[in-house]
């Protein structure tokens, strides 16, 4: 078995962070060793790589990608969203099943799960529909993809708003560790709406989405996952009111977590104003007021995880005017230096308790999202926190991305999957002249 | 520099393409109506969303300052064999054109052409956004009626959330000088205005007796303007031009409207016709003024 010494890090423990060796034998942590240079017997034979300087951490945990494979491979794919995740730190990634077509059955979700293990880079943990084809009629083969181990439900992209359906959804999957999740966005109060609903919208003459839209999905939601007791997970939270909803909901008892994703974290709908269709994603961009709540609900775990809604579109399919474009940003990559900046280089046990622990929770994911101690899963990420840089290009397919040219502060600088390095940035410097895997 | 909306446009700019307009409005009363100002240069007119006025306006003043033009509307375009907006620009571009004028139905498509592309770019009209030209010639109306703009109280009245006139016109004829209230039913006003220059209010008979100016606008049934009120009688009783309305306007003061005018609907029919409505003069004197901002752009160069 390969024997890796990750030498001089920070290592995040459970309780503390201090400078140790880590040993790595085959796909577990063998070993957390002062470094001392002492137990040269265990060391030896060991590849040595210098960590000096970084901070080593849990590999990230992503509950929200669109990796497009099956049908929209021309925006990514597995082996290319995978690539973008181990670069991003990420070793797990939850893909969304609104594919082409919809992950509605048990076949389904193990060929997205064999093609992840084939591309070797990252485990990538295949969401289920909730309705049979997305079509919010009835419910899909939840046995079915029970059985083929998913227990993250969704139909992203669009609301489940028959809330006698969602209801029976909950009570079926709730008992068996099965999570509801919802992107929540009432049909009609977002009719038409391409941006947030407010100052900019009514500037440019664009049918907006009021942040109501969001509340009175999340409002109902709770209450059925108050009457079923199932787990409920909101995806994307865009405004400060859901977060007071979550809080209040989770204060008399009821089973619910959030996410939010970095672009909601940094960017407001002032960026609607340039009318490039990279700033077109649902929900929308929204306030200031609301990227301060959505921060300070981050650092304080009234939202529990950072997701990225990693959504590829190509370049052309984006160049379009804005209210033609298709919605989403790409975000594996910038992920991690984005919430760093926001959350800043104190808080870095949060990022990693916010981007690792707590999604791997969510997902039930008992191979990620580990503390480093001896013998845990060695899914691993080194970081440094300082280290300032602007996204330019990218491992994924596509380049829609809001950060491209944007100051960023704290860098992934190494990804370990299962015990092996799946990304190494002092090895590649430049994305575009690394090869497939 | 591309002309695509007046919003944070200066006064002085505005007020020399005013000025500009005054000269061609000589031109064009003159026996021989054309000027060589142009001369040599090429002007696409790309019209995506439909056009009968605005797009004949635009041709007949790039003819009077006698540059070449070409016309192009989406039906007869490659659109429909699935090209992109970016290709056709870039295609038309490499035509040699040195100015498009662009109308679409979607906010910012000329400011996207204006980025793709090194060509001049004419904004005739974005989704709701903005229509810059018509605020201009309705600006160019007032002052020739009113001999200035400074202090007009202008009521816009209608469907304000969709309509890029009424956002043209705030933002040119606040910068001028007036004062503009908009005038709508809560569902046609905008989501949110605090910023803006302007009141709103949603009762036209109490706007009535203090406005100097009554500028009407269409429902916009292809933008949803139809769907947030209750149906066209209840709509015509609180914000129709009716007679008994137009009665108890001040003596001095003059109907504008952009068109097509929906008659019987925003306004009576005897009203569209009475002397203090100045809807011939504004497309009249929309050639002058569009004559003014095509010079403004391309006779420098």
């Amino acid at each position: 078995m390969e024997r890796l010494l990750l030498e001089g890090a920070t290592v995040l423990t459970s309780r503390r962070q201090s400078v140790a060796d880590v040993l790595v034998v085959g796909d577990r942590v063998e070993d957390v060793l002062t470094p001392s240079g002492e137990n040269q017997e265990v060391r030896a034979g060991a590849r040595a790589i210098d960590l000096s300087g970084l901070v080593l951490g849990p590999g990230l945990v992503d509950l929200h990608v669109h990796l497009r494979e099956p049908g929209q491979e021309w925006k990514e794919d597995i082996a290319s969203g995978s690539r973008a995740a181990a670069a991003g730190g990420y070793t797990a990634v939850v893909a969304m099943p609104n594919t082409d077509p919809p992950l509605d059955a048990g076949y389904q979700a193990r060929y997205i799960a064999d093609r992840g293990r084939q591309v070797g880079l990252v485990e990538v943990i295949p969401a289920g529909c909730i309705t049979m084809g997305m079509e919010g009629k009835r419910l899909s083969h939840l046995d079915d993809l029970l059985a083929a181990g998913v227990r993250i439900f969704s139909d992203d992209g669009l609301t489940v708003t028959d809330s006698g359906l969602l209801r029976r959804a909950m009570e079926y999957v709730g008992s068996r560790g099965g999570v509801i999740c919802q992107h929540a966005e009432d049909p009609g109060l977002a009719a038409g709406g391409h941006l947030h609903e407010g100052r900019v919208s009514s500037l440019l003459g664009m049918t907006g989405i009021p942040t109501q839209a969001e509340t009175t999905v999340v409002a109902r939601d709770l209450a059925l996952a108050e009457l079923t007791g199932a787990a409920y997970h909101v995806q994307h939270v865009s405004c400060g009111e859901t977060v007071a909803l979550i809080r209040s909901a989770r204060e008399r008892g009821v089973k619910v977590t959030a996410e939010v994703a970095p672009h909601h974290l940094v960017f407001t709908e002032s960026e609607v104003l340039k009318m490039d269709s990279v700033a077109k994603m649902y929900p929308p961009l929204r306030t200031e007021a609301d990227v301060k709540a959505l921060t300070q609900a981050l650092l304080e775990g009234d939202i529990d995880a950072v997701a990225t809604d990693h959504a590829p579109h190509a370049a052309h399919e984006k160049d379009v005017p804005f209210e033609e474009a298709p919605k989403g940003v790409i975000g594996l990559e910038t992920a991690f230096s984005a919430v760093c900046s926001v959350l800043g280089g104190p808080a870095l046990r949060t990022v990693f308790e916010r981007m690792s622990v707590a999604p791997a929770r969510i997902a039930s994911l008992e191979r990620h999202g580990n503390w480093i101690e001896p013998g845990i899963p060695a899914n691993l990420v080194a970081v440094d926190p300082n280290q300032p840089w602007i996204p330019q290009r990218y491992r994924s397919k596509s380049t829609n991305s809001l950060f491209t040219g944007v100051p960023l502060v704290g860098q992934v600088r190494l990804t370990i999957h299962d015990g092996r390095i799946t990304y190494d940035a002092s090895r590649v410097a430049d994305p575009d002249e690394e090869g497939s895997p | 520099m591309s002309f695509l909306t007046t919003e944070g446009v200066a006064r002085s700019e505005l007020e020399k393409i005013l000025y500009l307009a005054d000269e061609f409005t000589e031109v064009l009363a003159r026996p021989i109506r054309i000027v060589p100002a142009l001369q040599g240069k090429l002007i696409a007119n790309l019209f995506f969303e439909n056009s009968t006025r605005t797009r004949l306006s635009f041709e007949r003043a790039a003819r009077a300052l006698s540059a070449d033009v070409m016309t192009f509307s989406a039906g007869s375009s490659s659109l429909s064999k699935g090209e992109s907006l970016k290709d056709t620009a870039l295609t038309i571009e490499a035509m040699g054109v040195d100015l498009m004028v662009v109308r679409h139905s979607s906010t910012g498509a000329p400011r996207r052409i204006d980025q793709w592309t090194s060509c001049l770019v004419v904004n005739a009209g974005d989704g709701a956004h903005q229509h810059p030209t018509q605020a201009l010639l309705d600006a160019f109306t007032l002052r020739r009626h009113f001999g200035g703009i400074e202090g007009l109280r202008v009521a816009i009245v209608g469907d304000i959330r969709h309509s890029r006139v009424a956002r043209s016109n705030l933002f040119a004829l606040t910068a001028l000088g007036a004062q503009v209230t908009l005038v709508a039913p809560r569902t046609l006003q905008p989501v949110e205005y605090q910023d803006w220059p302007a009141a709103v209010t949603e009762s036209l008979d109490e706007e009535l007796s203090r406005t100097d100016v009554v500028y009407l606008l269409r429902i916009q049934t292809e933008r949803g303007g139809a769907s947030v009120f209750p149906s066209l009688p209840e709509y015509v009783s609180r914000y129709g031009l009716t007679r008994e309305r137009f009665a108890r306007l001040p003596k001095e003061s003059v109907v504008l409207h952009p068109g097509p005018m929906n008659r019987g609907v925003e306004i009576d029919d005897e009203i569209a016709r009475h002397p203090r409505a100045l809807i011939l003069d504004q497309v009249a004197n929309g050639v002058a003024v569009r004559m003014a901002i095509l010079f403004r752009l391309l006779g420098a160069r």
